[in-house]
């Protein structure tokens, strides 16, 4: 039975298969990082698709160089908070 | 945050669709216009890896908030579980002291609790073990 969950800021854990293994010949383990980021190091350069102003944009941090940026992630829009 | 000069970057892992209809359905509501930042979308969550704030159990961004200055350096950052908004007062005096501290060329320094108005120190030789002078405990919780 599909069961229902209340409306939250938290969203429900993706409950994931755990991945299957696959041995590669020449696998080079690549290290995925997610270390914080440092105060005082460079913010990580990204591009994303965005929407402004009733527009579909490509924007990038990189484009911002010479200004102050706040730079705010949130969980989903629709959320309460 | 146009008057500190400070460019807004709010990223989720939403698409540019579902951010067009949040904000022409209830944010601009809130407004009475369109939001006025550029609102990206990070589907993959890699941004959000790349700054650690990237939950991968609930496969979204945390909230993360991150000060950047003009050379691209990461002044300061927050970073809060989902149900507990920010405050975003606290956020535009941060900004404020950081301008001020790169204005004076770093001479200045703006101690616990301190506002626009308030006082800095000038951190020299001269500072060292003499703040009690400059500075009373009590301004760090006076508005």
């Amino acid at each position: 039975m599909p069961q229902e969950f209340g409306p939250g800021c938290q969203r429900p854990a993706i409950k994931k298969p755990s991945p299957v293994s696959v041995p590669d010949q020449n696998s080079d383990v690549k290290e995925v990082s997610t270390s914080m980021i440092k105060v005082g190091k460079a913010a990580p350069d990204f591009t994303a698709p965005a929407y402004y102003q009733g527009k579909f944009v490509t924007t990038g941090l990189s484009e911002y160089r010479g200004k102050w940026v706040l730079l705010c992630f949130y969980p989903g829009d629709f959320t309460f908070v | 945050m146009k008057a500190l000069n400070v460019e807004v970057l709010s990223v989720s892992v939403d698409s540019v669709y579902v951010h067009k209809m949040w904000n022409d359905h209830e944010l601009s509501k809130m407004i009475n216009k369109d939001i006025p930042f550029m609102m990206l979308s990070d589907q993959d969550g890699s941004i959000g890896k790349m700054y650690g704030i990237y939950d991968e159990d609930s496969g979204v961004e945390t909230r993360g908030r991150f000060i950047i200055d003009p050379d691209g350096i990461v002044q300061g950052f927050e970073v809060l579980t989902p149900p507990v908004g920010r405050n975003v007062a606290e956020t535009i005096r941060q900004i404020q002291a950081f301008q001020l501290v790169r204005n004076s060329k770093g001479t200045e320094a703006t101690p616990s609790g301190w506002k626009p108005g308030k006082k800095t120190l000038k951190p020299s030789p001269d500072l060292v073990g003499n703040v009690w002078k400059e500075w009373k405990v009590s301004e760090a919780f006076k508005d």
